[in-house]
């Protein structure tokens, strides 16, 4: 009895401090940015000397983040799903391929991502491509497919086998069953890996470093440079200045939020979907 | 033999369901499953009865699912699992034919042990196979849909909210709703798979009576470990243990005058 009151304590306690860290990033964020966040920021590109304490925002980096992360997301979207599929239904049959391609997959999730940043970079020299929105788009949909693919075959493994023979016995072929009854099953779950993914992609800055560059425009078309928020952020802080410091913490702000309403969007969308959904 | 498990009054009804034996629907010669080392089926030879509801008996891990399974040739999904011999329906050979799979699969209608509505509506769950059939008509779609949900008893209960999902069903309606889904297709066989073991008495009761009355039209196959159900459902009698069949015949040959051991003992455990 004390022994289980000592590991139920002991779990909660690693919980609410788990919960208190994460409150704590906030804190200090909101703290530190607050003052320096205004609609400036947010709605203006930097100006001549931004990154000295001039004026300007950093939108340049907002919008760059965006195109690369969804740009990168709808890719990962693309090759995942019907690698996720083709997995779990075409390959039903062939356990230890099934286990050798998840096992290649996990390996990729772990490497780092500045390993794709260089694998990027080489592919970008071999093609003769300078740093570009279609350069960061395709390093981070390298970096984050892995990852798509992982969460989506995760999700339909939990799908009941019973509900794969149900369609089979009908009279569907496989291609049906994964498209029609797979796919719908699985549909909230398909979000959550998307806002993982996604949440990854719009993170990080070491895969978009060489590969995105870094500008104070906003890409008009693919082969411009782009700019993203790991990195505004990344400059700002290592500026000596005091005030643009201070906008780092504000960047961080913006980047909370988005990655905040995605998630309120992405749990809402999973939510309504998952009403028609076997439990 | 200790006392006995049915009527007089059945036995003798049963033996002149006996007297008019109807024509085998589904045969099966010399079937073998193997998983590697080990012979999951060996040597199976039986004959199915048209528009009766045959029950399989035995214990668990016997071979009566996997027997189910290569009937409908579910027995794809696993690698592992070799299976040879032959299972002919309506005289082909299910196992050697060039038949579409999917075509062989609509011939026999499923329900496995708890039910696995699709997740889409109730409507478009009992539609789902007849649109695989390539059935476009809509009000043809409609009047099947009704058709089978009245077959199943489920029509007045789901009449009113035909649009919402087969998971807001409770299990027993959902059991029923994956049969009706089944018959849709029009198959010749059923192949039920322990279907009300997950299932209240009620519900069990409902799924029982069904099967009395749609045996008229179609042949079922029936795997319980439930010896009263059996009792009161079989029309024939197969008894597996160990992969093989050990006894077949009708209700009365078996549970009355079990010839083997195996049988005996089990009968005793079940009853």
């Amino acid at each position: 009895m004390l022994e289980e009151k000592f590991f139920i304590r002991l779990s909660a306690l690693f919980t609410y401090s788990l919960i208190a860290v994460l409150a704590f990033i906030i804190i200090v964020i909101f703290y530190k940015g607050f003052a320096a966040l205004n609609w400036d920021m947010v709605f203006k590109t930097p100006r001549g000397g931004y990154y000295y304490g001039g004026e300007g925002g950093v939108l340049n980096a907002i919008t760059g983040s965006l195109y690369i992360s969804i740009g990168a997301t709808l890719i990962a979207v693309l090759i995942g799903m019907p690698a996720a599929l083709y997995l779990n239904v075409q390959l039903i049959r062939y356990r230890r391929t099934q286990n050798t391609i998840r096992y290649f997959l996990d390996a990729l999730w772990g490497i780092p991502s500045i390993v794709y940043g260089a694998f990027g970079f080489t592919l970008m020299l071999f093609f003769g491509m300078n740093a570009s929105l279609l350069a960061g788009i395709i390093t981070v949909a390298l970096l984050i497919s892995p990852i798509m693919v992982r969460t989506f075959d995760e999700v339909l493994c939990t799908i009941p086998k019973g509900m794969h023979e149900a369609s089979l016995a009908l009279g569907s072929t496989r291609t049906e069953t994964a498209f029609r009854i797979m796919f719908k099953q699985g549909f909230p779950g398909f979000i959550t890996a998307v806002l993982l993914s996604f949440g990854r992609g719009i993170g990080d800055a070491a895969s978009v470093l060489f590969t995105a560059g870094y500008t104070d425009n906003i890409p008009v078309t693919l082969d411009e440079p782009a700019a993203t928020l790991p990195l505004a952020i990344f400059f700002q802080l290592g500026s000596p200045i005091p005030e643009v410091r201070d906008r780092a913490f504000a960047a961080s702000i913006i980047l909370t939020i988005i990655i905040l309403f995605i998630s309120i969007g992405a749990r809402l969308l999973s939510k309504r979907y998952s009403k028609t959904n076997l439990k | 033999m200790g006392k006995p498990y049915i009527s007089t009054n059945s036995i003798e009804q049963l033996r002149i369901l006996r007297a008019t034996e109807p024509e085998a629907v589904l045969r099966v010669k010399n079937l073998n499953v193997k998983a590697g080392d080990h012979h999951i089926l060996k040597n199976i030879n039986l004959e199915i009865p048209k528009n009766r509801i045959t029950v399989l008996l035995g214990p668990s891990g016997c071979g009566k699912t996997t027997l189910l399974k290569c009937l409908n040739k579910l027995t794809d999904l696993y690698r592992e699992l070799k299976v040879s011999g032959n299972i002919y329906i309506d005289n082909d050979d299910i196992l050697n034919t060039t038949a579409s799979i999917p075509d062989i699969r609509q011939k026999m209608g499923l329900l496995s042990q708890r039910p696995y509505p699709l997740p889409i509506s109730i409507y478009k769950n009992v539609a789902y196979g007849l649109k695989l059939k390539g059935v476009r008509d809509k009000k043809l779609i409609a009047f099947s849909v009704e058709k089978h949900l009245r077959e199943v008893g489920l029509w007045e209960e789901v009449k009113n909210r035909l649009n919402s999902p087969a998971s807001s069903l409770s299990i027993g309606q959902q059991q029923r709703l994956c049969l009706a889904r089944g018959l849709a297709v029009k198959p010749s066989i059923i192949l039920a798979d322990e279907p009300t073991s997950a299932l209240d008495p009620t519900s069990s009761k409902i799924i029982e009576n069904l099967f009395r009355d749609i045996k008229k039209h179609y042949t079922i196959i029936l795997v319980t470990h439930v010896l009263r159900q059996a009792i009161r459902l079989a029309d024939h009698v197969i008894f597996m243990d160990d992969g093989e069949i050990i006894e077949e015949g009708s209700p009365v040959e078996l549970f009355e005058n079990a010839r083997t051991d195996k049988l005996r003992a089990y009968l005793v455990d079940g009853n």
